[in-house]
């Protein structure tokens, strides 16, 4: 029991600073929340720090197999750290500028990023749910945090309710597989499931609804209709949050159910996953072609990439996997410049949100229209940045376990999306400026970006270094 | 004496109602927050006639958690409904159409 408790110290000591950090909140008269900034990334840095020096050399299952530490969960918990930090960075910004800085703000995020944590290391469908709705409470709250706002409340009301349907779902999915394999732990059912007692298509039943929670919090389609009104209702903050380290999160629980839990049933989740990742690809890239808000672009533009990011599990081998935890990641790295770079463009009451406010940037300010052509490159696919790597890994994994055709559809759809990248650098290097104004952000959130922004050249430079990483995570498989 | 297959139909049948429930109510955002009520709580049926049928105790222990989560869902599910309630002066479903594309 004792050493159990040690696997667990990165949460503990989450858990520990979010509280402390409300009451601190809670005392607390400044309106700028300096102290409450501080404290939260201060928690993140800690448990960071917690995550790489507890790290296991081995797997390790502990709390009667509800709880599981390996070199997956310690990579995923290490980077969901550092994205939030950097999601904190960004958000404080924004909230200062935008007048909407409460201290919740980031204890939600705290209490989000601990329902992450639990995701990454649940052995257990019960920890796996619970940690969703953890995860998922703090979202919904946070989304409708600017009060004011009628697209936020909406957006805050559609989120709650597809969110809880999908709950729903993964319920009665889990309900199932309990009721068919006795257990609730994904080595008993796995082995109850090799035993061949139980019918597959009673299986296969309950695992569809499993994968339709599963896919709703991904944001796939066809269950994606959540996120493009979220992303644009939510404040950009909150957007930013959401578009990043959640992701990686549901890529885990993905990755738990699926590969750690229903092993056996390979085959027929491979079948079930294309379906999605096609429907994905197709409907984020042409969708996302009509749009005139960048918010809600870039949210048809997540629905495609998690199409890509299914592509990798269909693979359905260690290396596959491996490709589909790089996409994730760089996904999330990506993610986190453009909406930064959104950030950086708003003022007070006047959010970039749309693709004028893009327009001419060039003239406006050279070096932040270069660091944004990086990003629409790196989600184009264009080498040498980061997203043609990602894309590249996960294709090359695809084609060796012999799916061919899908192969070939996933760069149909992936030349489509080109269009709607560049038409975002067209307009920054072509097109006249709708106002002169300059750009007021301060000199560390202009510095941060423009580390974001050269990350995903340098990465995209020596991918190996990232994709190593990720295979040492699967390498028990 | 019921049998399992009775209590399973019982739970897909109250979980069939509450999605239906979630898709055609076009008038009342209340209406979806009991909708998504009665979908948890059917999935607990299901939970419990397992449990009860299989000898095992871990599905009427899960059932409890859903019971607190459902809770702490459905505080959060009202306090935004109050938030736009405020903002808008109505609660109909079919007016929350105002982000398109």
């Amino acid at each position: 029991m004792r050493t159990d408790l040690i696997f667990l110290i990165p949460e503990i000591t989450l858990l520990l600073m979010a509280c402390l950090v409300l009451i601190v909140d809670a005392f607390s008269k400044d309106p700028l929340h300096k102290m409450t900034y501080r404290m939260a990334q201060l928690s993140l840095v800690l448990t960071l720090s917690a995550v790489i020096y507890y790290s296991p050399d081995y797997s390790y299952i502990a709390f009667n197999g509800g709880f599981i530490t390996d070199t997956m969960s310690t990579l995923l918990k290490s980077f969901i750290c550092a994205i939030t930090i950097v999601v904190f960075f960004y958000s404080y910004e924004y909230l200062k500028e935008n007048e909407l800085l409460k201290g919740e703000y980031f204890v939600l995020g705290l209490f989000a990023v601990l329902g992450m944590m639990v995701m990454t290391s649940a052995y257990h469908l019960l920890s796996i749910y619970l940690g969703l709705e953890l995860l998922s409470l703090s979202l919904y709250a946070m989304v409708a945090m600017q009060r004011r706002s009628t697209f936020a409340t909406e957006a805050a009301i559609k989120y709650f309710v597809l969110g809880a349907l999908a709950s729903g779902m993964l319920l009665y999915g889990i309900s199932m597989i309990y009721g068919l394999t006795g257990s609730l732990q994904f080595n008993d059912i796995v082995d109850t499931i090799n035993a061949g007692d139980i019918d597959r298509a009673y299986l296969v039943y309950g695992m569809i609804f499993l994968i339709v929670g599963i896919s709703f919090k991904l944001g796939a389609a066809p269950f994606h209709m959540w996120v493009p009104d979220v992303y644009q209702g939510a404040p950009t903050s909150v957007t930013l949050f959401i578009s990043s380290a959640p992701k990686l999160a549901a890529f885990a629980m993905a990755v738990r159910v699926l590969v750690d839990g229903l092993l056996p049933l390979i085959e027929d989740w491979q079948s079930i996953l294309s379906l999605l990742a096609i429907l994905s690809m197709a409907v984020g890239n042409i969708i996302a072609i009509a749009q005139t808000n960048i918010k809600r672009m870039l949210a048809y533009s997540t629905i495609a990439h998690i199409g890509y990011l299914f592509l990798g599990l269909i693979a359905g081998t260690a290396s596959g996997f491996a490709g589909s935890m790089f996409y994730i990641i760089s996904y999330a790295l990506m993610s986190l410049g453009t909406f930064g770079m959104i950030i950086l463009l708003g003022r007070y009451d006047l959010e970039a949100d749309r693709l004028d406010d893009f327009k001419g940037l060039s003239i406006r300010n050279s070096w932040f229209a270069f660091i944004m052509l990086f990003l629409m490159f790196s989600m184009a696919g264009v080498p040498p940045f980061l997203g043609f790597w990602s894309k590249w890994f996960v294709l090359k994994e695809l084609i060796a376990s012999g799916f061919v055709e899908l192969a070939v559809i996933a760069v149909i759809f992936s030349i489509i999306g080109v269009y709607y990248y560049l038409r975002i650098v067209k307009l920054m290097y072509f097109d006249e400026p709708e106002t002169m104004s300059a750009i007021k952000a301060s000199q560390q959130m202009r510095a941060v970006l423009t580390v974001n922004g050269l990350l995903i050249l340098l990465i995209g430079l020596a991918p190996d270094s990232l994709m190593h990483i990720c295979l040492s995570a699967f390498s028990g498989l | 004496m019921i049998t399992l297959p009775e209590v399973l139909l019982l739970g897909t049948l109250l979980f069939c109602i509450s999605v239906a429930g979630i898709f055609l109510n076009r008038k009342n955002v209340l209406i979806l927050l009991m909708c998504i009520e009665l979908m948890l709580l059917s999935v607990n049926i299901n939970f419990i006639a397992f449990s009860h049928f299989l000898g095992d105790i871990h599905g009427q222990v899960f059932v409890f958690f859903i019971l607190t989560v459902a809770a702490a869902e459905s505080a959060i599910g009202l306090a935004i409904l109050v938030v736009m309630f405020r903002n808008r002066d109505t609660i109909n479903v079919g007016e929350l159409d105002s982000m398109k594309g």
